[in-house]
């Protein structure tokens, strides 16, 4: 018998309202299953059993009565730790949130709790989402369920790791240069960063505001889609959040890709990628072609400056928008003798080194005569960006390319070297610059056993093709390979 | 060549206390940063306009209408010191002018 821990959200859920198992009996799985795998994973930072409890019984409550919100009722998930939670402590992985508990829920907690879905917990992350491997958590790194030597990748590397072990049946991440997709990849699972604004950034701890974006991380195509679904739509909390009609989400999944155009991003399959990575990437091209896609290789030369460009914008916002941590209104507070002295000191002490260094490289990059020769600069490669990728749709469909340029690297091997772990971000980072969607899915493993994701990406709010083409990748590459730490547990009496 | 750079300044424009050898350590690594960061100039020509964010929208309006805000109590019991209804914070004003940074 399948362990409740290792089901998808829809399969969850059809048994649910088949009445096979309850919510509380799933929610027990994943608990059973995080307390054997968070010994050797750490995937989360806060476990919130009771409320998860109180949760799951008003689910069944609701479900006996024949009240059904959705989808997500009755659904063990977990949230990335820089989406507030109201009373429930909400650290962004720093020392300088240390013991914060928010007064509100952010919009899209607060749509999914009303969607009857059962938050289990709050999963580790890097300092203010900033890193590609989540071990700049001030709180202890997370490992990659594959192979516990390695990194689970990040930000939202807590969230892919426990949705890769089992110990959620789906998480929530955020994705500013790949967050979500990058440790999906890492840790052989789905992880979509809507377009930007489809999904509100109310309540969500600010990184770089003109990029950040909430996504699902899950075990199927088909679960992102209903994770989406649940949380989209306009806030008036969040005026960039997106206003006009509200696309189609699901509409495509299944339907195959006959016809469809893919274009191959020349500058994101060359050598600065992995070998087994690449000849993956490649099969899985070959694959789309043979199920009717019509192929079409593009060159999108600005894609060689993306990362620099990114690399000068995220750190100007981040330098601007964690200001607010100046140990006045909220968090921790180091003694000074005046108000300026309390602020560095409170600065200087609850920030780790990654997040000192990209507040000190935003404020450089805006500061009085360097703001055109950098952030300017960097704003006029956004817009060539923009431009190349608007082209390329005038021809295809979507766009594909590897999601990470590596598998899963091993832990502490590029923590002192930051543009190597810079480079992590090298094929994800276009799609935020533009705002656009896109998603990764599983597609093989390499000769070490370790995931490789697959990345899709379409124009803004052009989801429903591009959860159709993923969900043919899904079904092409068959990937049922399980994480090591998931299948130990399940062989457990 | 890595981009030289006065990192006290830009610290102390951060409001961010560091010690002379953290100082050093940051302003190397931001200079090899900056260095690779230099290559968008070679393409960010004058007649591309910039782009500050994804969504072409300005002026969001909502309507304006009385919504209850945040429990006061609760904000203020986050706050690392507070004097009823205010957050308390040291004095303002140093022993020495201010440079004007």
């Amino acid at each position: 018998m399948t362990d409740l821990a290792d089901l998808t959200i829809t399969a969850a859920g059809t048994g649910l309202r088949e009445g096979e198992h309850t919510s509380v009996e799933l929610l027990d799985a994943v608990i059973r299953r995080a307390a054997v795998t968070e010994a050797h994973l750490h995937a989360y930072l806060t476990l919130d059993r009771e409320g998860a409890r109180s949760a799951a019984e008003a689910a069944d409550a609701d479900f006996a009565v024949g009240v059904d919100r959705g989808p997500m009722q009755g659904i063990p998930i977990a949230l990335k730790d820089n989406m507030c939670t109201r009373g429930t402590e909400t650290t962004c992985g720093s020392q300088m949130l240390s013991g914060y508990r928010p007064p509100y829920d952010g919009t899209a907690v607060a749509r999914l709790r009303s969607r009857g879905a059962v938050v289990l917990g709050k999963t580790n992350l890097d300092e203010f989402a900033m890193g590609s491997s989540t071990e700049n958590s001030a709180y202890g790194e997370t490992r990659n369920p594959w192979d516990s030597s390695r990194v689970p990748g990040g930000s939202s590397g807590g969230s892919a790791a426990a949705v890769a072990a089992g110990s959620a049946l789906g998480a929530f991440g955020s994705d500013t240069g790949g967050s979500i997709r990058q440790p999906a990849s890492l840790c052989g699972i789905v992880g979509m960063k809507p377009t930007y604004g489809l999904v509100s950034r109310y309540g969500l701890i600010a990184f770089a505001s003109s990029l950040d974006q909430i996504g699902p991380l899950s075990k199927s195509v088909e679960d992102a889609a209903l994770m989406l679904e649940a949380v989209a739509g306009h806030d008036p909390h969040d005026a960039t959040s997106y206003r006009g009609e509200y696309p189609e989400i699901g509409s495509g999944l299944g339907t195959g890709i006959a016809g469809l155009r893919v274009g191959v991003v020349t500058e994101l399959v060359g050598d600065a990628i992995d070998n087994e990575v690449l000849q993956a990437t490649r099969s899985m091209i070959e694959a789309l072609a043979g199920a009717g896609a019509e192929l079409v290789e593009l060159s999108l030369p600005s894609f060689e400056y993306a990362l620099s460009a990114y690399y000068l914008i995220a750190p100007a916002e981040c330098s601007a928008n964690l200001a607010r941590y100046d140990g006045v209104r909220y968090g921790v507070r180091r003694d000074g003798s005046t108000t300026e002295e309390m602020m560095a000191a409170t600065r200087a002490d609850g920030f780790g080194p990654e997040v000192i260094r990209r507040v000190l490289l935003g404020t450089y990059a805006l500061s009085a005569g360097y703001y055109d020769a950098f952030y300017g600069s960097a704003q006029r490669v956004r817009t060539l960006v923009r431009r190349e990728f608007a082209a390329a749709y005038e021809q295809v469909d979507v766009l594909v390319s590897p999601t990470s340029p590596t598998t899963a690297f091993p832990i502490g091997e590029r923590a002192a070297d930051p543009i190597a772990m810079y480079y992590s971000d090298v094929c994800t980072i276009p799609s935020n610059l533009a705002g656009d969607p896109a998603i990764s899915v599983p597609v093989g493993l390499d000769s070490q056993g370790l995931p490789i994701g697959f990345q899709v990406m379409a124009p803004a709010l052009g989801e429903a093709t591009l959860l159709q083409v993923a969900s043919e990748v899904e079904r092409l590459a068959d990937f049922s390979a399980r994480a090591t730490l998931a299948t130990s547990q399940a062989e457990l009496p | 060549m890595p981009v030289e750079i006065d990192i006290a300044h830009v610290a102390k424009l951060a409001r961010i206390a560091l010690t002379p050898e953290e100082l050093e350590q940051y302003a190397r690594q931001l200079g090899d940063i900056l260095e690779h960061a230099e290559r968008v100039q070679a393409i960010a020509t004058p007649e591309i306009p910039p782009t500050s964010h994804p969504l072409p929208m300005t002026n969001a309006f909502r309507d304006d209408e009385v919504r209850p805000s945040l429990d006061r109590s609760e904000v203020l019991e986050m706050a690392p010191d507070t004097v009823g209804e205010y957050f308390r914070v040291p004095r303002i004003l140093g022993d020495q002018p201010e440079d004007g940074a």
